[in-house]
Formats: C-alpha cells, structure tokens, sequence
C-alpha cells in the first residue's frame, strides 16, 4: 500500500495539491480522475519523487519514498510521464533496457535481458525493437516508454493518462495489458485517465480529483454516478447500465 | 498490439547495441583511430630535416599537451551536453572558461605583479582550479537542481554571468599598471610554443583523475541522457550526481584553460561531429570519438600555425574560427523543421 499523507505543493503560494491524504492499494487497478489542471501530475509526479513537495510524506509498503536511497524506491514504483519528449538517439531496446538501471546499474545480468525480452514482446515491439525511438510515431513511443516501465518491474506502476496519442484498438489493448498486470502478476497500477468510461470498465477503485484536493474516492460503481460525477467535474452526466458497466454520457 | 495476452517466449543471446549501429560504430572508430595517428606522424616528423634529437623532444612535449587539452575539452562537453540535455550549449559559452580568467586577473591584481611573480606556478593553478570548480559547481548546481528552472534560465545565468565576468576582468586591465598586463597576457594567452612542464604535469595528473572520474559514471550519464526526471524515477542521485559531474567539468575545463586559453568550440566542434558520426548516445563511444577528434583537429591546427601560417596567430583564433563557423551551419540547420 501507498500511503500518502498531508502531500502539499504549491505554486506562488497556490496550491495546486493541497494537502492531499490518500490510501493507494497495493493490488489492483486504481484511476485517477479529474478536469485539467485537477493536480493528477502533480500529485504523480510527488509520489514519484520527481516534483520536492512542500509538505507531507509518502510511504511505499515498508519504504520512506521521499528520503529512502533513490534505487530501493525506483524497484518498488516506476511511472511512466504524460510527456514523452526526448532528445536522445536511442533505440527501442536500449530504452527498455534503462528500465534495468535500478538493478544492473549499466551491466545486464541474464535476469535483465530476459525482463527486456519480455517487456518487449508484452507490448508488441518485437519488430521495431532496432528503431530509434525519435523515428516512432507518439503511440508506438508510448509504447516503447511503457516497455521501459514494465522491464522495471516494480509493485506500483504510475501512468499519467497512458491512451494519450493511442487509436482505439491499442487504448483498449493497453488497458487490457494494465488489467493482466494486475490480475496475473498482482501489481498495483495506478493510472490518470480523462475517459471516465474506460475508468468504469476496467478500475476497481477511482479517484476524483478537483483543484487540488481528493473529492471522491471509492470503488467504481460508487464514483461513476451522476452525483459523484457531478461533484469531480462539476457538469451532471446521464450514466448508463450497458452489458454489465456503467457508462456516462458525456458526449451531448 | 491486440495479441498482448499472448507474451512471446523470451529470445535468448541479443546483440547490443544492434548490428547496425555497431557495425558503423565500428568503421568511424577505426577512421578516426588512423585520422589521428596520421597526424601525430605528421606533426612529429613535418620539416624536421635532420635536427632529430633537438626537434623531437620539444614536438612531444607539445603534442601531450596537445592531447591533455584536446581530451580535457572533448570529455568535459560532452559531459555537460548531457547535463544541460542540450548538444549546443558547451562549458565555455556558459562561462566557465571567463570565470578562470576572471579568477586568473584577480590574483594578479589584488597581488600585484611583484608578489605574483613570486607565486609559484603550481600554486597558481591550483588555487585557480580549486576556486573555479567551488564556483562553477555552486552556481551551476543551484540551476540544475531544480526542475522548475528550465533551460532558458540556464542560458540566461550562462549569458548574463559570461558577460559579467568578462566585464569585471576588462575593468581590472584597464585600472592595471602595465607590468602587472604585461604578466597576466603571458599567463592568459599561453600557448603551445611555450608551455610550462610542471603545469603540464599538474594539468595531466588532474586530467587522468577527471577522466577517470568520468569513465566510472558511465552508465548514469547514459541513463541522464533520458533527462532528469527520467533518471530520477530510476533511482539516480540527481543532485549528488549533478554536483560530481560538475566538479569534473569545472577541473577539465581548468586543465584546458590553464595550457592554452579560452578555445570556445573545440568542444562544440568534436561533440557535435562524434554524435553525428556515432548515432548512439552511448558515453563509452562518445567519449572516445569526441576526444580523438578534439586531439586530431587540435594537432592539425598546430601544425597549420606552425608551418603554414609562421606563427601568425594563435591556435585559439584558428580553431574558434572553423568553430564558429560550423556552430553557425549548426543553428541553421536546427531551425530547419
Ligand atoms: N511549474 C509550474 N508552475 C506553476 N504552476 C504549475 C506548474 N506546474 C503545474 N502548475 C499548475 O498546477 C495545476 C495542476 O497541474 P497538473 O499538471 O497537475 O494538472 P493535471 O490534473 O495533470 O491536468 P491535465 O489533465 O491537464 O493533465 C495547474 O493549474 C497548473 O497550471
Ligand atoms: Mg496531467
């Protein structure tokens, strides 16, 4: 389990998290909800130490994430960004081989190469795996940053919205993959989606967030209804019982 | 991706990097490897007719320093591109080199020529050295280290600081009695035609320190080539390693200023061309590249100097000059969609 306590950050005195309190399960599929500018990021990238925080602390299982030695946090959660701009040459295989760093430090053991193997092979690469990653359309890099995540292996995987730049096919595949790495390897993957519908049918938790500050929290038939909705998004939506999940209407 | 449930079974024995890029990493090493011999070849033997035992000595003492700056230079750019995760900006254009300088002046002139003369030249350099890599380091980590510091801020403080640092040593010259100038272009413009053997010696000890510095941090400058936050979530040390990586850079960028001056672009000139010749962002290969072309083209622009143009000039002008005029094609070319 991760437990977040009191997380404080602030821009210009704004608090963009504002003393966020937050119990992220140590299996399963949690979503983080929310409208633009809500502080799904910034609360992501808190937890993964890459923004310092004002206040507050995060404990990962037995671990101190904001004090502990970089490595023991980075084989316990791995995140991948929002953003996936890079400037260097690399192919697909040298980026998912990175995701080795927190064990092999640069050598790779046997172990290594076949985690790489796996990661590459999980995520449909195998035939790009020589291509630099700057010659890769956004979904395909998407996928090789996701590649990079899963060959670190971690218990907490973080992904901050992972369809961004996905056609449906492999937005439904990605969210098919997450779902497997938590039911077959029962990791907990935590996630920052803006189609609450997705969220619907695949997460066993939701949280919703709104400038700043957790407003829902619960298992997903509890937060997609139009109350729940209404108070995250501020807009009512008509949901809908359709095969077994809900769905909310917000096209109209 | 679909079939995502059906994970293929691991395939065993993969070649890194692959076959390709290593194939050509291959070929350009080996260019490069005999590029640089010829030149030694010919640097050692160009013109000597007959004067062996006088000629020789003087000309090895020269290419190793040769080779000290053209390493201490390749190492330390390239090092800091991967910092500043740009390929443009280098240690000098962020003013560390006017820094030295301004070091440099004033010593001489809160000194004075007479004790200056005094000092011994190893103490120098290493009172030099010591105080610019305590304020390279401080300054530069300060930016670095935080992440809502963007790189423009990093330039801005780069730009801004070379300036000012620049400005305040062009003021003590100007208030300077000439004797104490007079000291302090000796000491600032050296060159290869005179060089100094202990601050040869000092210079190599701390260059083969720094390199191997840099050679056991390898695999986190590969990892720092993904950026900052990336690094971090992979558990490096950010600030710690950042801190390391600049006191190597300010002690390389110390060796080479103390031998021979400001040479903005040497640096700039063998990075950029090694990445364009390697494509990897592998250190093990751009370290070396980097370094044997700094070392080439330096050794060339010697020899140039010596036997073409008859010593009009310096070797500083003539590698600022093929510099400038490939960082221009460079920006030009990067503006380019
Ligand atoms: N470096 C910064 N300086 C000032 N304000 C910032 C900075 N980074 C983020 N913010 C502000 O913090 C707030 C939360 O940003 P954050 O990126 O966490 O939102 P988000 O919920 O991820 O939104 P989105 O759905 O658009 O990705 C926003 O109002 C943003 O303007
Ligand atoms: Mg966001």
């Amino acid at each position: 389990m991760i437990s977040v306590e009191s997380l404080t950050k602030a821009y210009n005195g704004d608090a963009v998290v504002d003393a966020v309190t937050l119990q992220l399960p140590g299996s399963g599929l949690t979503t983080i909800v929310g409208p633009n500018g809500a502080g799904k990021s910034t609360l992501l990238s808190l937890i993964s130490r890459i923004l310092g925080p004002d206040a507050g602390t995060v404990i990962a299982d037995d671990i101190d994430v904001l004090s502990a030695p970089g490595t023991e946090v980075a084989k316990k959660l791995s995140i991948l960004r929002q953003d996936q701009n890079t400037t260097a040459r690399i192919t697909v295989r040298e980026l998912v081989e990175f995701g080795r760093y927190p064990y092999s430090k640069g050598r790779l053991t046997e172990a290594c190469h076949i985690a790489v193997e796996e990661a590459i092979s999980y995520c449909d690469l195998v035939s790009l795996e020589e291509r630099p990653i700057h010659e890769m359309s956004g979904g395909q890099r998407q996928r090789a940053y996701l590649a990079m995540v899963l060959a670190q292996d971690t218990r907490y995987v973080l992904l901050d919205e992972p369809l961004n730049n996905l056609d449906m096919v492999h937005a439904t595949g990605m969210m098919r993959l997450l779902r497997s790495l938590a039911d077959d390897q029962g990791k907990s993957i935590v996630l920052v989606l803006h189609d609450i519908n997705y969220a619907s049918v695949y997460s066993d938790r939701i949280v919703g967030m709104r400038d700043g500050e957790v407003v829902q929290d619960g298992p997903t038939s509890e937060v997609i209804t139009p109350d729940a909705l209404q108070a995250v998004f501020g807009t009512a939506f008509p949901v809908h019982d359709l095969a077994g999940n809900k769905f909310a209407d917000y096209f109209r | 991706m679909p079939p995502l449930d059906t994970a293929v079974a691991p395939r065993n024995g993969s070649t890194r990097p692959g076959t390709k890029v290593r194939n050509r990493i291959r070929t350009v090493t080996s260019v490069i490897v005999v590029l640089f011999l010829a030149s030694v070849a010919f640097f050692l033997t160009w013109g000597v007719d007959g004067h062996w035992d006088f000629a020789l000595p003087r000309r090895i003492e020269q290419l190793a320093a040769l080779l000290v700056v053209g390493i201490a230079v390749a190492v330390s750019t390239v090092i800091f591109h991967t910092l500043t995760e740009n390929h443009i900006l280098t240690p000098s254009i962020m003013g560390f080199d006017a820094l030295y300088i301004l070091l440099a002046t004033s010593i001489v002139f809160f000194v004075g020529a007479y004790a200056y003369a005094e000092i011994p030249d190893l103490l120098l350099f290493s009172i030099n050295t010591g105080m610019l890599v305590l304020g390279a380091t401080l300054l530069y980590r300060w930016i670095l280290s935080d992440a809502t510091r963007g790189l423009y801020t990093l330039v801005l403080v780069g730009v801004i600081g070379g300036t000012l640092f620049g400005s305040v040593t062009s003021f003590m010259f100007r208030v300077m009695n000439p004797n104490e100038f007079d000291v302090l272009m000796t000491v600032l413009f050296a060159s290869f035609s005179s060089i100094d053997t202990a601050v040869l010696g000092i210079a190599s000890v701390l260059l083969v320190g720094g390199t191997i510095a840099a050679y056991r941090m390898i695999s986190v400058l590969d990892v720092l080539t993904l950026g900052r936050d990336r690094a971090i979530t992979l558990g490096v040390d950010y600030r710690r390693v950042v801190t390391v990586l600049l006191v190597i850079v300010a002690g390389l960028v110390a060796v080479s200023t103390a031998l021979v001056g400001p040479i903005t672009f040497l640096g700039l000139l063998a990075a950029n061309l090694a990445y364009r010749l390697t494509s990897t962002h592998r250190h093990t290969v751009n370290f070396p590249v980097a370094a044997l072309l700094a070392v080439t083209m330096l050794i060339l622009g010697q020899a140039a100097l010596q036997h073409i143009l008859g010593y009009a000039g310096t070797l500083g002008s003539i590698i600022n000059l093929a510099g400038g005029i490939f960082f221009v094609i460079l920006l030009v070319r990067q503006s380019k969609p």
